[in-house]
């Protein structure tokens, strides 16, 4: 038999039987369908996959976040692992405040009563026929950059340092648009928000948001919310802390005063040098950090290397990025890669010709309104060194002679 | 249930959702093609028109008092919404031990950062910003006892959530509230008392003054 003959019978063979031998090929690696096989040595003398119902990741990338095991708590963004602006959402950070609650859409509903002329309850297809909206918005935990402030570790990667943010496209209906329905009193000042959850989290939210931004999202990159974000609704304030942020949520009530929650009291309340506590601090900072080279990177040689991070404000659009090798001493414009949308992440890069010396790297955002992120000293003289929330000062990279990077805690 | 066709009105939210929506298309709208002098009029379509939007979806439907009652369970410092009950404080130090001193240890010391500190009169200044090791408590930063009732109620024991009678919530905050020198072990909690309680932390919180521009704050 002539080599083109054996290649002829043998794509016949594929073609009649693709299913057979894809299963078995499959079988053969101990795989199932979704799961990628080993690389081959060559693959193009070997068919590659089936078509199959799910894809995975290649087999040699495992962006994975960093749980901590418990129901009240957090688990972190691989910041360092991703590129562009969209965290995938099964990686976008979690802190859940009694465990991710698994809700049936069919038995979802939400109320919306209080100071309101008409109480209303809809479900998730009421929810959906309304005109919606997709618009690209990060959240943030306000306790993002906590460790790092308290706690600096050499070999903290920006998933520890940071990891509490991401960034979506989420799609959902304007809570203007609901509220407009039920038709708010003029007294109504505030809305109480409250989870479905085991903590049925609650957070008191002046209704002045509603009518700016706030929309009830149910989705989340192009599919329905995953469970740990809050499926199958979420409420979403563009640019304010993600706890006020709630999620499976199922009931809204006009009132004209704060609740005075226990996550708008006794957390999330930012204290202050001076005896005093900031309540309500919704709104996050404007905010950068570099995710590469950032540790455990090691850069294997001198020569020119991209500085890549992510900046963020709750204010509206990132307006600049500054980028310094020297430890501050000297800055440069890095390159912001639009579409600079507001209160999402943005990509930032700054082309850097590492001499093969120590280098400190620092990266510094300002945001439309012309905040400026603070260095550590002056966030620290401002907020003190047990502030508790709202971490958004300069953080830096040191780079060895040797190409290792570390976390400078005190940059 | 019906729709509540025809009765709603677009109340405060209105103009904003008129706004909003108007953000949502590129804002050129339906601008005339002017200087177009290639193109025959008579080779044009109807011009593409929005739909004009209703005053009302009618989508939903009317909430029952039954519904809004099973799930209105929020708490404020008014102490309007408490339920009618009465808690003492060996009853909640009976409570405490059986169902809270698992995780928030048996003097309130708790297991941080995940089961917070519950008891400690300490730092007496507020002068948490000076050391992140200052523990915060009921005692030394909760500004409302009214918000002792509400977490207990709807989140407390983490495990059985929601499962405390009223009598045995007013008796936690009891505890609580005593161990941690607001009020004495001979105070009993209800509808009345709880709100009248005041806080040491209660006048240390301040409105939030940052909005950005130049200046860190």
């Amino acid at each position: 038999m002539s080599d083109d003959s054996r290649r002829i019978s043998r794509r016949a063979a594929i073609t009649t039987t693709a299913g057979a031998v894809g299963a078995a090929l499959l079988a053969r690696a101990g795989l199932a369908a979704q799961d990628a096989p080993a690389a081959p040595p060559d693959p193009t003398k070997l068919p590659g996959m089936p078509t199959s119902a799910v894809s995975g990741r290649s087999p040699f990338v495992h962006p994975e976040r960093a749980p901590t095991g418990v129901l009240s708590g957090p688990s972190f963004t691989p910041l360092q692992e991703l590129t562009g602006t969209i965290t995938p959402s099964d990686l976008h950070f979690e802190r859940h405040h009694g465990g991710a609650a698994v809700i049936d859409p069919q038995k979802w509903k939400l109320v919306i009563h209080g100071m309101v002329e008409h109480p209303l309850t809809f479900d998730l297809e009421d929810l959906k026929r309304f005109p919606s909206v997709t618009r690209v918005h990060f959240i943030e935990c306000a306790g993002n950059g906590r460790n790092a402030y308290r706690t600096p570790k050499p070999d903290m990667t920006p998933q520890q340092v940071d990891g509490l943010t991401s960034n979506t496209e989420w799609t959902g209906v304007p809570l203007s648009l609901l509220f407009r329905e039920a038709g708010v009193k003029p007294k109504a000042t505030w809305f109480l928000a409250e989870g479905g959850d085991a903590a049925v989290l609650s957070r008191s939210i002046p209704v002045t948001k509603a009518l700016d931004d706030a929309l009830l999202v149910w989705g989340q990159n192009g599919e329905p919310l995953r469970v740990q974000n809050g499926y199958p609704v979420r409420l979403l304030l563009p640019g304010w802390e993600g706890n006020a942020c709630v999620k499976w949520l199922r009931r809204l009530e006009l009132i004209d005063q704060p609740n005075m929650s226990r996550d708008e009291t006794s957390k999330y309340t930012d204290p202050l040098p001076g005896g005093k506590a900031r309540q309500f601090s919704f709104e996050m900072d404007a905010k950068s950090v570099i995710t590469s080279p950032a540790a455990p990177t090691k850069l294997s040689r001198a020569g020119w290397w991209p500085v890549r991070g992510l900046a963020w404000s709750g204010r509206g659009r990132i307006a600049r990025v500054e980028v310094s090798t020297d430890g501050g001493k000297t800055w440069a414009d890095a390159e912001v890669q639009g579409p600079v949308q507001p209160k999402a992440h943005v990509r930032f890069q700054h082309m850097w010709n590492w001499d093969g010396k120590p280098a400190l790297l620092l990266s510094r955002a300002t945001d439309e309104t012309g905040a400026v992120q603070p260095t550590r000293a002056a966030f620290q003289a401002v907020r003190g060194v047990g502030t508790d929330f709202h971490f958004n000062y300069i953080r830096g990279w040191r780079v060895d002679r040797d190409g290792a990077v570390t976390f400078e805690g005190a940059a | 249930m019906s729709n509540l066709s025809g009765v709603r009105s677009p109340g405060l939210a209105g103009l904003a959702f008129l706004a909003l929506l108007a953000g949502c298309s590129d804002g050129r709208g339906a601008a005339p093609a002017t200087g177009d002098a290639v193109r025959s009029p008579a080779a044009d379509p109807a011009p593409a028109r929005p739909v004009a939007l209703p005053a009302s979806f009618n989508l939903g439907r009317a909430a029952s008092a039954a519904e809004i009652k099973a799930w209105d369970i929020d708490v404020n410092p008014t102490g309007a919404a408490l339920p009618e009950g009465r808690g003492t404080y060996d009853a909640g130090q009976k409570l405490y031990a059986e169902k809270c001193a698992a995780c928030h240890g048996a003097k309130g010391e708790g297991m941080p950062p995940v089961y917070p500190m519950l008891i400690g009169a300490e730092p007496r200044d507020f002068s948490f910003a000076d050391d992140f090791k200052k523990h915060k408590t009921i005692g030394n930063y909760w500004p409302y006892a009214t918000t002792l009732y509400d977490y207990i109620n709807r989140a407390m024991p983490l495990t059985q959530p929601g499962s405390l009678s009223p009598d045995e919530v007013y008796s936690l905050v009891a505890y609580l509230l005593a161990e941690n020198g607001v009020i004495g072990r001979d105070v009993a909690m209800d509808a009345k008392s709880l709100p009248a309680v005041k806080m040491p932390g209660r006048d240390r919180f301040v409105v939030d003054d940052r909005s950005g521009g130049p200046g860190f704050k």
